[in-house]
Order: structure tokens, then sequence, then C-alpha cells
């Protein structure tokens, strides 16, 4: 573990709410790949297992008032911001109650209310716009900041550096954070990076910078609530990678390590260290109980309701073109 | 006769006379006073030029919280600006140049355009994104470039394109006010054009035209500083006998087709000169809408722009690569009068369009 934070030992409180996050995005994820091959969910779907500790992390940290960028694969950051997870269902399902009335699917999941940005389905696109919001939120005096993810593809999009940029000149409060998980659809980092240092790149622009390499929610949860609290005293942004696995395939509900592009062995270090099962073992086995109970049901409400819940009319087709 | 009457149109001699470029700045100076949310940044809107004048006096009166130059990123700016607008703000983003908005398409039609619709009519984005076409002086193949027509193509946005003072006030305030995207386009010569423009605060708003001049065999519609050539040539024209309407569509996207249909369908006589080129372009579009509006109604049909080729800078191929008074003119008669000689005014007096300040009336 390379610049380690010294996460502490985490209260009982925290161990239970992480917990809490990283199984009902777990399940419900799973519920979707489950679902998936019954053609219900109209929508390309990119699923977070194994990547969820890192939203779960970073988001454990914000406030109502604050706000996160994220991707199209962005089911976990939506939900562990707070985003309505019926609603999100129900748009994959592209019915009219779904987040973005049908329009969406799951690449574009939004909650304003929450504070969850839309996500965008090219790559990199959403940078920029979490930075837009972190200068109006410090025009306004809110006092929010903006935690903005992508993954390490998006990290070679020229908007990135554009941004990084931007936001050291100006100080905006935006926690920039690289889910790196080694590969772009099915083109490993080597053959995309001169260099690793991805790190250094973005401590140039002026901004500390941090690597988590080890897969360990606390320290990514340490190391936001570190940046975000330099962020509301004015400091500027700060840049965070994290290394993380994509269990499954790029699209889809399947994994794919039969294909040939990586190894199951790649896989087997970061499910031996999945920090599901290793926060159920902090706990005492009837909380986890209680935890895994209350999230099959809310799983299971979300999914009902998405099956309900109507379609839009035809006649929708026009709505909001323009406000 | 007909005549179109905007809502709040141009009444010649009310208010001063004011240049393109000033009516510009006092409309960003008059919204940046009544809305705290309205700022206005881009390369250079804060330097001792001011963007040719059109940003003087901003930094001095809202300082730089709200009037702001950026790094040279466009991708990245527009997405700032989109993201601000989305967060509740009203970003003015401005850009020396229109070719430069290439730099920003993505940004644009991914997100700008689609926003409101992608997230199901839970956000807005209430941007304003003015470009400058530049023309002569050699400004050559990428300072030159009108691009309304890949924006009019774009559901979710809105594409204005005023032509003089009156209506850059009114269209800015508008678009200022207006809660989509809006691409603003501005056009470099005629920025020292003066006309009437009231004081107080108004809207020129989308989708309603105007006809700026009245006339029988010819529907003439002029895009940008086309306006002020169609109407040179309209002067020309009126020498060798032939009466032309021109209509300056004003907004292209919302586009006001029913005043131009109800020309086109009494003229029988459609002409619509764009600075842009011609293939796909906004010219092409009007066309072919009042063709399908107008039915079998006879109307004889002309497209003007760009010559298909790359702008050059030397003055004699430039000259040849733009239409002008005398080529617009030449070309409507060629229509009106097929039967007769070909004929072409002096050239000499077709060069008046930017000499002499073009002062209305509309």
């Amino acid at each position: 573990m390379q610049n380690a934070v010294a996460a502490g030992t985490p209260s009982l409180e925290t161990v239970t709410r992480l917990y809490h996050q990283l199984r009902l995005i777990r399940v419900l994820e799973e519920e979707v790949a489950r679902v998936y091959p019954t053609d219900k969910i109209k929508s390309p779907v990119h699923l977070s297992i194994g990547q969820e500790f890192v939203s779960v992390g970073v988001c454990d940290v914000l406030q109502p008032r604050d706000h996160v960028s994220i991707t199209y694969r962005g089911h976990a950051a939506y939900i562990a911001k707070g985003g309505d997870m019926a609603a999100m269902v129900a748009e994959m399902y592209g019915r009219k109650a779904g987040c973005a009335q049908g329009r969406g699917g799951s690449m574009h999941l939004v909650d304003s209310k929450a504070g969850v940005i839309g996500g965008s389905a090219v790559v990199g696109t959403s940078i920029p716009i979490a930075a837009g919001f972190a200068l109006a939120d410090r025009r306004k005096g809110t006092g929010g900041v903006v935690a903005c993810f992508f993954g390490d593809g998006a990290s070679e999009e020229g908007c990135l550096a554009e941004t990084l940029n931007f936001a050291a000149l100006q100080k905006l409060p935006v926690l920039f954070v690289c889910e790196n998980n080694g590969y772009a659809i099915h083109e490993p980092r080597a053959k995309r990076w001169a260099t690793d240092r991805l790190c250094e790149r973005a401590a140039t622009y002026g901004m500390p910078a941090h690597h988590v390499t080890s897969g360990d929610v606390f320290e990514v949860r340490a190391r936001a609530e570190e940046a975000v609290r330099a962020m509301r005293g004015g400091g500027g942004p700060v840049f965070l990678e994290v290394d993380c696995y994509r269990w499954q395939e790029h699209v889809g509900p399947n994994q794919d390590y039969d294909q040939g592009y990586r190894s199951q062995a790649e896989l087997i270090p970061w499910i031996e260290d999945d920090q599901v099962p290793r926060l159920a073992r902090m706990l005492d086995a009837s909380v986890v109980e209680r935890i895994d109970a209350e999230v099959r049901l809310a799983v299971a409400a979300a999914f009902a309701f998405a099956e309900e819940t109507p379609f839009p009319d035809p006649e929708d087709l026009y709505d909001h073109v323009y406000a | 006769m007909t005549t179109s009457t905007p809502e709040k149109g141009p009444n010649p001699g009310e208010g001063r006379l004011l240049r393109y470029v000033d009516a510009l700045c006092e409309a960003f100076a008059q919204e940046m006073r009544r809305d705290e949310s309205v700022f206005v940044f881009g390369l250079d809107v804060d330097d001792h030029k001011c963007i040719q004048g059109s940003t003087r006096g901003l930094l001095q009166e809202f300082g730089a919280e709200r009037v702001f130059t950026t790094p040279l990123s466009e991708d990245a700016m527009t997405g700032v600006a989109i993201g601000a607008a989305m967060a509740g703000m009203r970003p003015v983003h401005t850009h020396i140049r229109m070719d430069f908005l290439l730099l920003c398409m993505n940004q644009l039609v991914n997100i700008a355009a689609k926003a409101r619709y992608m997230y199901g009519g839970s956000v807005s984005v209430p941007l304003v994104v003015r470009s400058m076409i530049g023309k002569s002086w050699g400004q050559g193949a990428q300072h030159s470039q009108a691009l309304h027509s890949m924006f009019m193509h774009v559901p979710g946005l809105k594409v204005v394109a005023p032509s003089n003072a009156h209506d850059v006030k009114g269209c800015m305030i508008a678009a200022i006010r207006d809660d989509n995207p809006v691409i603003f386009m501005e056009h470099r010569l005629l920025y020292p054009t003066e006309a009437y423009v009231p004081e107080a605060a108004y809207e020129v708003r989308p989708g309603k035209a105007r006809v700026v001049a009245p006339g029988e065999d010819v529907t003439v519609v002029g895009i940008s500083n086309m306006v002020v050539e169609c109407l040179r040539a309209r002067e020309l024209l009126a020498e060798a006998g032939v009466s032309a309407e021109v209509i300056d569509p004003i907004w292209l996207a919302p586009l006001d087709i029913d005043t131009i249909v109800e020309s086109a369908r009494r003229t029988k006589r459609l002409v619509v000169a764009d600075n842009g080129w011609t293939s796909c372009g906004a010219s092409a579009e009007i066309v072919a809408q009042v063709l399908e509006r107008a039915g079998d109604a006879g109307i004889a049909v002309k497209r003007i722009g760009f010559e298909p080729t790359t702008c050059p800078p030397s003055p004699v191929l430039e000259a040849k690569f733009y239409p002008n008074p005398g080529t617009v003119a030449a070309t409507i008669h060629a229509m009106v009068r097929p039967k007769d000689a070909p004929w072409t005014p002096d050239p000499e007096r077709t060069k008046l369009a930017y000499q002499t300040q073009f002062r209305g009336p509309f």
C-alpha cells in the first residue's frame, strides 16, 4: 500500500453504513444481471460489481448539498449519493417514472434532488460539467463540493487535462476520482499509457494527488474525507486515483474471462479482498442479517415498481426538447 | 405588401443611433445588472481590447468573478459553462471566431443540446455561446466560417444571427433570458454598423422573422450580414425595375418559416442568400421547408452562398469566394427576367455595403 493515509479504526456506525451501501449496490446489480437476459431492461448496462467500494467510500463523506458527477458505469455512485433506486430501475426498464422519464437509460442516470449530475455515454464528457457545478457552488456560496468520477480511459481525454488546469487555476472544490480498473473496454492500460504515473501528471497542475492501491474502502473514505475537508476550507481541487477491478464484461451481465483479453487470475486477489464480505465479517451476524434482509426487500421493491409502472405515452417523445 | 410585426420591433427614430458592438455591450451590462447569475467568460473578454469593445467596461463594473478569461481549453470550458448553467447560472461563453466552436462540438451537441431531454426535463441549460464570423482582411480558411447549419441540425439548440444593432441587443437579452442553449452568431463586419437602439432593455424573441423591405417580384432571405448585402442588391435591382422583398429570419432555430412562405407564395420566387456554404446549409433548409409547405404553388427557388471551396485569403480569390450585392442582384435579375439579356450592376456600386454605415430603415 502506497501513501496510505491513517484510516484509524472505523467506528461501528461507519462500518455499518458502508456495509449497507456496498451490499445494496451489489445486490441491486446482481439483480440487474439476473433480469437482463429476460430483455425487460431496455438499456445497455455497465455493471460496477467489484468496484462499488470507490463510490461508497467517497460518497460517505459527502452531504446533501454536494454533487457527484457519474459515468455511464454509474449505478454505484448514483446509489451511494442517495439517488432514488426505484426511479433508477424504472429508467432501465424505459418507464415514465424513470429518473429520466425513459429518455436516459442506464448510461444517463440523474437525480437532481440527490445531487447526482447526469451521466454521459461519451467518455470524459462529464468531467468539465462537474467543474461547472463547482464554479456555480462557489459563486452561490453554497459551500458544496463536487466529486467527479471517471475511469482510467477518460484520463486520456483532453478535457481531463483542460479541466484539471482550470480547476486548479480557479481553486474549484472538485474531488477528481479516477476509478482505475485497468481496462478501456477490452484494451489494457499498458497499450494506452506510456507511463502509469497518473497522479504525478495530475499533481503538476497544482493539486494534491493520491493513489489508493489497497482496494480498501476505509482508505478511500479517509482520503476523501481529508480532501473534502480541505476543499470546504477553500483549498481547491484534489485528485484521487483508486485502483479497482471490473469483475464483469464491459457491457452486459456476464463475465468474459473466456475471451482471452484478460486472465481470470487477475480477478482472484480482488475476490479474496472483496469489501462486501470483508465488512460483513466486521459486524455482528445479526446486524448483517438485518441489513441483508432490508437490502433484499428494497431491491425487490424497486424492481416490482419498475415492472408495474407504465411506459411513457408515444406522444411524450416530443417533450423536453426545449425548456 | 405584407409586413411582419415582431413583438417589440424597431421604430426608426426610437432610441439612439448605436453601433452593433456597443448595442451588444449594453445588452450584457443591462442583463448583468438585472440578474446576478449572468456571467461573461471566454478567452480575452477581460483584456484591454475587450473582444473588439463588446465587453468594454464589464470587468470594471462587475468584477473578475463575473467577467473572466479562460485557458485555451474550448472543449472543457464549454463543459464548465454547461455545468454552471445546469447548476442555475446563466453563462455567456465568448469565442472570437465561430471556427473555434468546432473544438466545442462534443459538449454542445452531446450535452448542451440533449441534457434537458436526456435527463427527463429535470435540468435546463440556460447558456449563450457567442461567436464572431470573420470576413475580409485575409481571414482565410479558419477565421471565416459560418457554421450555423451544423447547429440548426441538432434538436435542443437555438441559433440566432442578428444583422443589425437593434436586433443584436434584443436577441442577446432574449438569449440570456432563454432557458435553452443559444448559439449566438455575430458578424465582425457588422460591428461598426449603426441602427436606432432603445435604451431600455427589450427582447427580440426566438421564432419571429422580419420583413425588412417590401417587394413584389421576388422574396429574398438574407442571413446575418447577407441581410445588409441583400438590401443593397434590392436598391440596385430597383433601378433595373425589379422589386425584391427582403426578409431577415433573425432566429434560424426556431425558424419562422411562415413569414417566408407567405411572402414566397405571393412573389412566386425565393432566393436565400447565406453567409455559409449552400450544401446542407441554412439556405437548403429554408428552400426545402418553403417548398414542402407551399406544395405546388410554383415557386422558383435559388440558393446563394459561399463558393464550394475553402475561404482563401488572397483578395482576388476571396472576392470570387463570397457572394456580394452584385452577384445577388444579377442572380435575382436572371431569375425574374429570364428572357432579358443578363444584367450585372456596376461593380463599383456593389462595394458600398460596408463602406457606407448601415442605418436602416429596417
